[in-house]
C-alpha cells in the first residue's frame, strides 16, 4: 500500500503552549488509521493542520505526495470530515443539505442529484432525504453527516470521534457504514475516538500525549509491546494453581494470572500441561496500552472484552 | 457564481425557518407599532399642532405627514435591526462550525462572506419591502401625498439605509464568536437604535449636545432621507393649503427632515454623500479585515 499522508516534524504552538512537538507519522491509502489521545494531546490541531484550517509552524504534510502549498484546492477535494458535533443545518432537510455542502464542492445539477441518490442506496437513507435534519434520531443524524462529508467523492475520511455520544446499537450501524466505505469505496480512514475497541480494529494506530508521539504500531503490536497476555483457567483448585508459582487473580469460575508475553505463556503451558486443561489466553486491551504509552486513562468508559488469541483448550 | 447563488438561498431559507431569528429581527419594529397605536400618532399629531395652530389643514394631510413620519421611522429602524439579526447567522455558523466545514471545502474564502452580505441584504429589503407596502395601504387609507418620485427616493434611501446596515453589522459580527455575544449585540441595536435614529422621538428634541453626537452617525442621515421623502408630499399639501413657508420649515425642524452639523445645514445629496461613504468605509474595513485573517490562516 502507499501512503496517502505524510505527516514530517509538524509542530505548532500557541503562545507558550506547544500543542504539536514535531511529530512524523504516515497513512496508508485505503487503511483504517486511529489517532488517539486525551482532550488536548495535540489530536485536533493536527487534524486541523491536514485540512489546512490551521497555519503550522514547522515540518511538512503531505496528501498524496503534495502539500496545501502545492494544490489547496486538489487537495481539500480529497478530503471528508465528520466533526464529533454536526455541522448541518438543522431546520432544512436532509436533501436541502447536501444540495448546499454540494455547492462548496462545485457540484449541482443532475451530477448532485445522482450522487444523492447514489448516496441513499449507499447509507440506506432515502427515509430520511426529505426531513429536517433537527427531527432525526442520533443515528439518522451520523448518516447525514457522513453523506455530507462524502458528497464529493473524497478519498480520505477524518471522523473526530464520530461516534461519541451515541448509543452502542448506533454505533454499530455508524462502524457498518464506515467499513462499507472503508472497503467498497477505497477510502482512507482517518479517526480519532474515545473509545478504544474502535481503536483495536484499526490497521494502524498512533498515540498522542502532550503534542509527541508516545506510541505507534499496529494494535497487536502495541499491546504485546505495551501489555502483557492473560490467561485465564477454569475448573482448578487455588492449590492448584499455586503450583504455578505466580501471582494471580481470582475471577468467576477461575483464576486469572498474567505474563509478560506469548512466549512465556506458551512455556508455562508446557511445564505444567495437567493444569491447562480448560482455559483462555487474552491480549491486553488497547486501553492497558493507552495506559502504559500515556500513563492516563481516556476519561471515558469503554466496552472492549480483549482480543482472544487461544481458544479455550480441553 | 453558482454556489454563491446556492449559499445565498441556503441563508435566506434558514433566516425565514428560523423562527427565533425571524422574530427577534422584528422586535423593534413591532416595539415601534405598538408605540405609535398607543401614543406615539398623538406625540406626532401634538407636535404639529402648535405650528399649524391658526391655519385650516385637512384630517387627511395631517393624518399623511402624521404617516409619513411613522413609515420612515419604521424603515430607518428595520433597515438596520433586521440586518444586525439577519446577519447573526453568520454568527451562528462559527458556533455551530459551517464556517469550518466551508474552510474544508475548496470554496473560495471570499464566497461565504459575499454570501451572508447578499442574504442578510435580500432578507432586509424583503421585510423592508413588505413594511414600505404595508405602509403605502396605511397611507393610502388614511392620507396618500407621496408622488411616485418621493416613493422611488424613499425606497432608494432604505436600499442605501440597508446596504449600511448590512455592511455594520458585517463588521461588527466578523468578532462575534458566541450565543451570549449574539445576544448581548442583538440586545443592544435592538433597543438602543430606535432612540439614536430618532425614530420614537426626533432628534431636534435631543439635549445639544447628544445632537452633536448623533450628527457623527450615519443611520441619523438615512432616517433624515426617508422623512424627507415620505413627508414631502403632505408638506406641499400644507404649502398650497396656505401654510407659510416659516411653518413649513418649523416643521421640517422638528421632525428631522432638516438637520444640521455644528450648525451648518445638511443638504440630501450631502446626506446621500456621507451615507454612500460610510457604506464603502465600513465595506472596505470588513473586507479588509477578512484579507488579514486569511492570510494569518495560509
Amino acid at each position: 500500500m502507499s501512503k496517502v499522508i505524510e505527516i514530517k516534524e509538524l509542530s505548532k504552538s500557541f503562545g507558550e503552549v506547544k500543542a504539536v512537538q514535531g511529530i512524523s507519522f504516515c497513512v496508508e491509502r485505503g487503511s483504517l488509521f486511529a489517532f488517539l489521545g486525551v482532550n488536548g494531546a495535540g489530536k485536533s490541531t493536527t487534524i486541523s493542520m491536514i485540512c489546512g484550517q490551521l497555519k503550522r509552524d514547522g515540518g511538512e504534510i503531505f496528501i498524496d505526495g503534495k502539500t496545501m502549498h502545492d494544490d489547496p484546492e486538489g487537495i481539500k477535494r480529497k478530503l471528508g470530515v465528520v466533526y464529533q458535533g454536526s455541522v448541518l443545518d438543522k431546520p432544512l432537510t436532509v436533501k436541502e443539505n447536501l444540495e448546499y455542502r454540494g455547492a462548496l464542492y462545485g457540484i449541482f445539477g443532475e451530477e448532485l442529484e445522482n450522487r444523492i441518490d447514489e448516496l441513499c442506496r449507499l447509507l440506506d437513507m432515502s427515509d430520511i432525504l426529505r426531513r429536517p435534519y433537527g427531527k432525526l434520531s442520533g443515528g439518522q443524524r451520523r448518516k447525514a453527516d457522513i453523506a455530507r462529508a462524502i458528497i464529493h467523492k473524497p478519498r480520505i475520511l477524518i471522523l473526530d470521534e464520530p461516534t461519541t455520544g451515541l448509543d452502542p446499537q448506533t454505533r454499530k450501524k455508524v462502524w457498518e457504514v464506515i467499513s462499507y466505505l472503508q472497503k467498497n469505496e477505497e477510502l482512507t480512514v482517518f479517526l480519532t475516538t474515545h473509545y478504544m475497541e474502535e481503536a483495536a480494529d484499526a490497521d494502524r494506530v498512533v498515540i498522542i500525549d502532550k503534542g509527541t508521539i508516545v506510541a505507534e504500531g499496529t494494535p497487536i503490536e502495541l499491546k504485546n509491546r505495551f501489555t502483557g497476555d492473560f490467561i485465564t483457567l477454569y475448573g482448578k483448585t487455588e492449590e492448584e494453581i499455586a503450583e504455578l508459582e505466580l501471582p494471580y487473580e481470582v475471577v468467576p469460575d477461575g483464576f486469572r494470572i498474567k505474563v509478560d508475553n506469548t512466549a512465556e505463556a506458551t512455556k508455562l503451558i508446557k511445564e505444567h500441561s495437567h493444569l491447562f486443561t480448560d482455559y483462555e489466553i487474552l491480549k491486553g486491551k488497547m486501553d492497558d496500552v493507552f495506559l502504559a504509552a500515556t500513563g492516563r486513562k481516556l476519561d471515558n468508559e469503554t466496552e472492549e472484552k480483549g482480543e482472544k488469541k487461544g481458544g479455550r483448550g480441553r | 457564481m453558482r454556489t454563491e447563488k446556492r449559499l445565498i438561498k441556503r441563508n435566506v431559507k434558514l433566516f425565514f425557518a428560523d423562527k427565533g431569528l425571524f422574530f427577534t429581527s422584528l422586535i423593534t419594529p413591532m416595539i415601534l407599532l405598538v408605540l405609535y397605536i398607543t401614543f406615539l400618532e398623538k406625540v406626532y399629531r401634538d407636535s404639529f399642532s402648535a405650528p399649524l395652530a391658526g391655519f385650516n389643514i385637512s384630517e387627511e394631510i395631517l393624518n399623511g405627514l402624521v404617516g409619513g413620519q411613522l413609515l420612515s421611522s419604521l424603515l430607518a429602524v428595520t433597515s438596520i435591526t433586521v440586518a444586525f439579526c439577519s446577519n447573526m447567522l453568520m454568527v451562528q455558523d462559527k458556533i455551530t462550525g459551517m464556517t469550518q466545514d466551508m474552510a474544508v471545502s475548496p470554496v473560495k474564502k471570499h464566497i461565504p462572506a459575499i454570501s451572508y452580505y447578499v442574504a442578510t441584504f435580500t432578507v432586509t429589503m424583503i421585510i423592508a419591502l413588505v413594511a414600505i407596502a404595508g405602509g403605502c395601504i396605511y397611507l393610502a387609507a388614511t392620507g396618500w401625498y407621496m408622488s411616485v418620485t418621493d416613493l422611488l427616493l424613499f425606497i432608494f434611501d432604505t436600499f442605501i439605509l440597508v446596504m449600511f446596515g448590512t455592511a455594520l453589522s458585517s463588521l461588527i459580527n466578523f468578532f462575534l464568536s458566541s450565543q451570549g455575544q449574539i445576544s448581548a449585540v442583538g440586545s443592544i441595536v435592538s433597543s438602543v437604535y430606535g432612540f439614536i435614529c430618532g425614530a420614537y422621538m426626533p432628534i431636534s428634541q435631543f439635549p445639544a449636545a447628544l445632537q452633536k453626537v448623533i450628527s457623527f452617525l450615519p443611520g441619523t442621515y438615512g432616517t433624515s432621507l426617508l422623512r424627507n421623502h415620505a413627508m414631502r408630499g403632505s408638506l406641499e399639501a400644507m404649502r398650497e393649503a396656505g401654510v407659510t413657508e416659516e411653518h413649513i420649515t418649523a416643521i421640517r425642524d422638528v421632525t428631522d427632515c432638516n438637520l444640521k452639523f455644528f450648525g451648518n445645514n445638511v443638504e440630501i445629496w450631502h446626506m446621500y454623500l456621507y451615507l454612500s461613504i460610510s457604506v464603502l468605509a465600513v465595506l472596505g474595513v470588513y473586507i479588509g479585515l477578512n484579507v488579514m485573517k486569511n492570510r494569518e490562516k495560509q
